[in-house]
């Protein structure tokens, strides 16, 4: 009875590679074998090795790793750049490995018919020797290399992968695929052999590279099905982003909190609430910066902490301005209550830059997050990468009740949408637009709040002037119309007056 | 004359590795005059040895001595090519037996 439950089910093993188990609903198949095949390049051997490390690290489970390509000094050297110190394990007996790495001396004739008792009998050894429950396999398509009768190898393949069953470890074999969408792998046996398929890719889109992980399949057991973007970093390892898996299940509070300027709160109907996402759109000096320095402030008055990421302006630059605005950005900085991380768009990847994000927020716990802006880090990614990102973003500050003003810049001065724009305003609870406004002969400002999810606002533009003090809210534009259109055109008292009777009361 | 030190790494008792036996034995007595030393090691009593020769297929026959090392792998059923790849300074003695 037991045992007929014990068939019926398959248990998951956590692997404890970050996003990689919330994307396999809970892990691999326990006492099962996968494949993870990648092209070259694609982090098989990374993904392989962090299985075992994450399986000593976090949950206590030994590991063998039998290499069939990579020296293993090569793989300890390697792997030490994401802090897994393996000469170390293996001296604590956490970590083995079962070398058939390639040695130029070792050039065998074959004489007659053969198999591979002999690995077998070193993988077994090494699993009872240390207690291993997982198992590496690095890449096995390798062994094609060492042998001619490939009707042999295959069949001994098939015997170690039932061999690994009977040990009741759980097995990841790797690989090598020649293409990023085409047969799975190599050999066309690996797959055969394993209960799991999994996929990596390395993908160059629109120029930039992109990596993303599928789960192809998992014998008898769920997964989230389609492509997963994953980041490779130093001193962690991989990190899948589960980002479509995301679920829309945060807490909408109404608790509001300050703009950092009142009049903006009375526009958009008493404050901002705590855990909404903010747009600020406009074009170049219409005024961003300055909200966001104001969105700073004001949460500094209200012994708030404030996080922001500058992809535009550097430190220095972005202090000096707010001086002359009358914040004080190294006064806040030194009493905790701001931290500014500023960057270069171009330094890292969209995946770097999320998970850099998130670090910085989980060190630093702010109640309130600006991004100035947005669209800078546009430039790095493509259309669907940079969704996921704001996506991934959003999700992770909406799930810490963290408030979070982003910025976008628009690319004409007068009217039009940013691309940011078009692709997040779905997303972002707020929207405010700043607007350049042309009027007898001078450019003056717009403000007004679009979009206020979950509250009433105000409709009206109002204009905006920024003085030594900072930004001020002024009165409506009462006979100007085409505004947002980018065409601001005056409108005589009479036509104000015919607007008035189109919508009788 | 130079004496061969061979070893035979085999995986339990199996059909092939009675084959490999019988077919070494043949060999060596023939081609080597009896002028050997053979070690036969199963790899499943003693795993860690194969780990340190990093043996891989089963039956594999080493030749230590003399100089050069070489490995064949299989059951020595194709003779010429087990004294080929072990390098065995048979065919000249053939030649020398001719002449």
């Amino acid at each position: 009875m037991n045992k007929v439950q014990l068939t019926q089910s398959v248990q998951k093993t956590v692997t404890g590679i970050p996003g990689f188990d919330f994307i396999a609903d809970g892990g691999m198949p326990a006492g099962r074998t996968a494949l993870v095949a990648g092209s070259a390049g694609s982090g098989k051997t990374i993904f392989a090795a962090q299985f075992l490390a994450e399986g000593i690290r976090q949950l206590d489970e030994r590991g063998v790793f039998v290499t069939f390509e990579e020296r293993p000094e090569d793989i300890r050297r390697n792997m030490m750049s994401f802090g897994w110190d393996i000469g170390n394990w293996e001296a604590e007996k956490s970590w083995a490995f079962v070398d058939v790495s390639p040695e130029p001396s070792h050039e065998v004739a074959e004489v007659g018919d053969y198999d591979f008792g002999a690995l077998l009998a070193r993988i077994e050894h090494a699993v009872r020797s240390i207690g291993a429950k997982r198992v590496v396999l690095d890449s096995i398509g390798a062994i094609f290399g060492h042998f001619s009768n490939k009707k042999r190898v295959r069949h001994e393949l098939f015997r170690i992968a039932s061999a690994l069953k009977d040990l009741e470890v759980t097995a990841v074999l790797t690989g090598e695929r020649t293409d990023q969408y085409g047969e799975i792998a190599r050999h066309g046996i690996e797959e055969f052999v394993a209960d799991g398929v999994i996929i990596l890719r390395n993908i160059l889109e629109e120029e930039k590279r992109r990596r993303t992980i599928e789960i192809l399949k998992f014998r008898g057991t769920t997964h989230r099905k389609g492509e997963y973007p994953f980041t490779v970093i130093p001193q962690e390892g991989i990190i899948v982003i589960p980002l479509s898996a995301i679920e829309l299940k945060q807490r909408s509070g109404d608790v509001r909190v300050t703009s950092g300027n009142e009049p903006l709160d009375r526009m958009c109907g008493g404050g901002l609430f705590r855990d909404s996402i903010i747009l600020v759109s406009g074009a170049t000096g219409t005024g961003k910066t300055l909200l966001v320095t104001h969105f700073i402030d004001g949460g500094a008055a209200a012994d708030e902490r404030c996080l922001l990421f500058a992809f535009e302006e550097s430190r220095e630059q972005l202090g000096r301005n707010a001086i002359g605005w009358g914040t004080d950005f190294d006064r806040l900085e030194e009493e905790g209550k701001l931290r500014v991380v500023c960057e270069y768009p171009e330094a890292a990847s969209l995946e770097d830059h999320l998970i850099h994000v998130k670090q910085q927020i989980e060190d630093f716990k702010p109640n309130r997050i600006a991004v100035d802006s947005l669209s800078a880090l546009e430039r790095i990614a493509t259309v669907r990468g940079f969704r996921e990102f704001v996506l991934g973003i959003t999700s992770f500050i909406k799930h810490q009740e963290i408030i979070g003003l982003f910025t976008a810049t628009t690319p004409s001065l007068t009217g039009g949408m940013s691309v940011t724009e078009s692709h997040i305003s779905s997303i972002t609870d707020s929207i405010i637009l700043l607007r350049y406004v042309e009027l007898f002969g001078a450019m003056r400002r717009g403000i007004t709040v679009l979009k206020m999810r979950g509250s009433t606002h105000e409709k009206e533009i109002r204009e905006l002037v920024i003085d030594g003090q900072g930004m001020h809210i002024g009165g409506r534009f009462r006979n100007v119309t085409g505004i947002l259109a980018g065409n601001p055109r005056q409108v005589g008292a009479e036509e104000l007056e015919k607007l008035d009777q189109l919508f009788p009361e | 004359m130079a004496k061969y030190l061979l070893k035979l790494y085999i995986a339990g008792q199996t059909a092939r590795t009675q084959q490999a036996i019988a077919n070494l034995r043949s060999i060596c007595d023939t081609d080597l005059s009896g002028q050997f030393e053979l070690a036969v090691i199963d790899v499943l009593e003693r795993p860690q040895l194969a780990e340190n020769e990093k043996i891989l297929a089963t039956p594999t026959l080493v030749k230590e001595l003399p100089p050069p090392l070489r490995r064949v792998v299989g059951d020595l059923s194709d003779r010429d090519a087990v004294l080929v790849g072990l390098d065995l300074a048979v065919w000249d003695k053939k030649d020398q037996a001719r002449k």
